[in-house]
């Protein structure tokens, strides 16, 4: 094996190709999808000396583990977990240098779900609509990772490599606080289901995926029956089924949905999302609704 | 029709970053999206990433200054639908969907009558969504819509061409489906290297022809 390539030895449970996504095409039904934890996105492609948006791997609980095919910086970040490279311990969330043959082993996550594993160059998989994501709802990319497949790896670009010392890396949350802004269709709400929303303490649930945080907790009871006409879905959106229980969008959701949307969970909390294992207690935190336009910090 | 029927349309917050436009009705909701889409052209709509027409709403996501853009939002004033044109997607469909027979029966008709309202109408593709690719279409009309099987099929074969409510689809590729088949075409509705990917993307004029048999 040579070229520029990895090889996969252990696909681990669910490991994927993600960059930051295929925006611009939900008209067409094509729903976003990209890496969960974009934070760790860019700052691992900062690490290898890539820009902020190339493909990377985002494991799912048990990491996975590659043979490089060629030289290769390589970092892992993300959710937290130990690495080897043949068979000793490395550095997690900095850069390592592979020879080429070596065998990196990415562990299972200590705490959290997703590590990530950046590569200089990036992973070259053939873009579709834009992107290198694999989208599960839709299939949209390539395939998740099988035993025995070869990735390519992208030409390494020297001048974009910047300094990136200690960089911050926030846990994964022993507590999951997500601020929201009510609506689109909070009204379709009780008070009561407003109230509940914001003070009770939700777990995320097992059934959690890329599609969305699934939330276990008090369900919340509508004021209007029925469902909606379907409309457009944003990254974040906190819809509401049948059974009143939230499920909180994430990177794979669906462009149009029928169920009422009751708040939508800004942006920058959905990484800290992406890391919450089943179980972790989720509260809802909303946000002024109006305010003087140019508002507070994101 | 007249546009001071329901007054201006209403804009509703979602999130920090985008707006949901609510119209009265499907047919009102495509002269705003094509509306939106000629602001875009025409360079208006800034940062505004996603476009989401849907059955009666406008999802405009990736908006820098929400406030301003939803003052400015009830004073669009879209052109009526009809006074636009452009050129009809042809789709030829072997009309031998299992469900034809009971959807004719639920119209009331024959099955050659069914077939041949079908294949009269001309449809307009309002919306996306349920998989890339896969167009809502309006054309037919609310007295020839139709419930949605009580009981999904687990696997519809792609290029099924299906009814549901007001609407008529194309399933893209094979997937399960509540939606009653009427026939099945071989035009190749998905293809990323394509553009637009989408044969029926938002706002494309659609005819249905019968092919051979029936």
């Amino acid at each position: 094996m040579t070229g520029r390539t990895v090889a996969v030895v252990r696909p681990g449970a669910l490991t994927t190709v993600q960059d930051l996504g295929r925006v611009g095409h939900a008209h067409l039904g094509v729903p976003r999808s990209g890496a969960l934890d974009t934070g760790a996105v860019r700052l691992l492609n900062r690490l290898v000396g890539n820009t902020e948006d190339a493909a990377v791997l985002e494991t799912t609980v048990d990491g996975c583990a590659l043979r490089a095919g060629c030289a290769v910086t390589v970092a892992v970040g993300g959710a937290p977990c130990p690495v080897r490279v043949d068979g000793r311990p490395a550095a997690w969330g900095t850069a390592v240098r592979l020879g080429p043959g070596s065998l990196l082993e990415v562990g299972a996550a200590v705490r959290g779900l997703r590590s990530y594993v950046a590569f200089g160059g990036g992973i070259a998989v053939e873009p579709v609509l834009g992107s290198r994501s694999t989208d599960l709802l839709s299939g949209l990319g390539p395939a998740p990772l099988s035993a025995g497949a070869d990735l390519p790896l992208g030409a390494v670009a020297p001048s974009v490599r910047g300094p990136v010392d200690a960089p911050p890396w926030p846990g994964p949350p022993d507590e999951l606080v997500l601020r929201v802004r009510l609506g689109p269709r909070d009204d379709w709400f009780t008070r009561e289901a407003l109230e509940t929303l914001a003070t009770r303490a939700y777990r995320v649930s097992t059934a959690s995926n890329r599609i969305g945080l699934r939330l276990d907790g008090p369900p919340l009871e509508r004021a209007v029956p029925g469902e909606l006409p379907s409309e457009g879905m944003v990254l974040g959106a906190v819809q509401v089924p049948p059974d009143g229980h939230p499920v909180v969008f994430l990177a794979d959701h669906p462009t149009t949905g029928g169920y009422p949307v009751v708040a939508v969970v800004r942006e920058g909390d959905l990484g800290a999302a992406a890391q919450a294992v089943p179980g972790t207690p989720v509260r809802f935190v909303p946000v002024t609704r109006r305010g003087p336009s140019g508002g507070g910090p994101r | 029709m007249s546009s001071r029927r329901s007054g201006p349309p209403r804009v509703l917050r979602v999130g920090d970053r985008a707006l949901l436009v609510e119209l009265p009705d499907g047919d009102r909701a495509e002269a705003f999206h094509a509306e939106a889409l000629r602001r875009r052209a025409a360079g208006q709509l800034g940062s505004v990433r996603e476009v989401v027409p849907a059955a009666r709403t406008l999802l405009l996501d990736g908006v820098d200054d929400p406030e301003r853009l939803a003052a400015e939002l009830p004073h669009w004033e879209p052109a009526p639908l009809h006074a636009r044109v452009g050129e009809a997607v042809e789709v030829p469909v072997r009309y031998d969907g299992p469900d034809l027979p009971e959807v004719a029966e639920l119209w009331g008709v024959s099955v050659p009558e069914a077939v041949r309202i079908h294949t009269a109408a001309e449809f307009r593709v309002a919306f996306c969504g349920f998989a890339p690719g896969f167009g809502y279409l309006t054309g037919l009309g609310e007295r020839y819509a139709v419930p949605r099987r009580a009981t999904p099929r687990t696997a519809v074969p792609a290029g099924s061409v299906a009814l549901a409510g007001p609407y008529t689809g194309v399933y893209p590729r094979s997937s399960p489906g509540g939606w009653q088949l009427i026939g099945t075409t071989d035009v190749v509705l998905w293809d990323p290297r394509r553009e637009p990917a989408a044969l029926l993307a938002p706002g494309t004029r659609v005819r249905f022809t019968a092919e051979g048999g029936r």
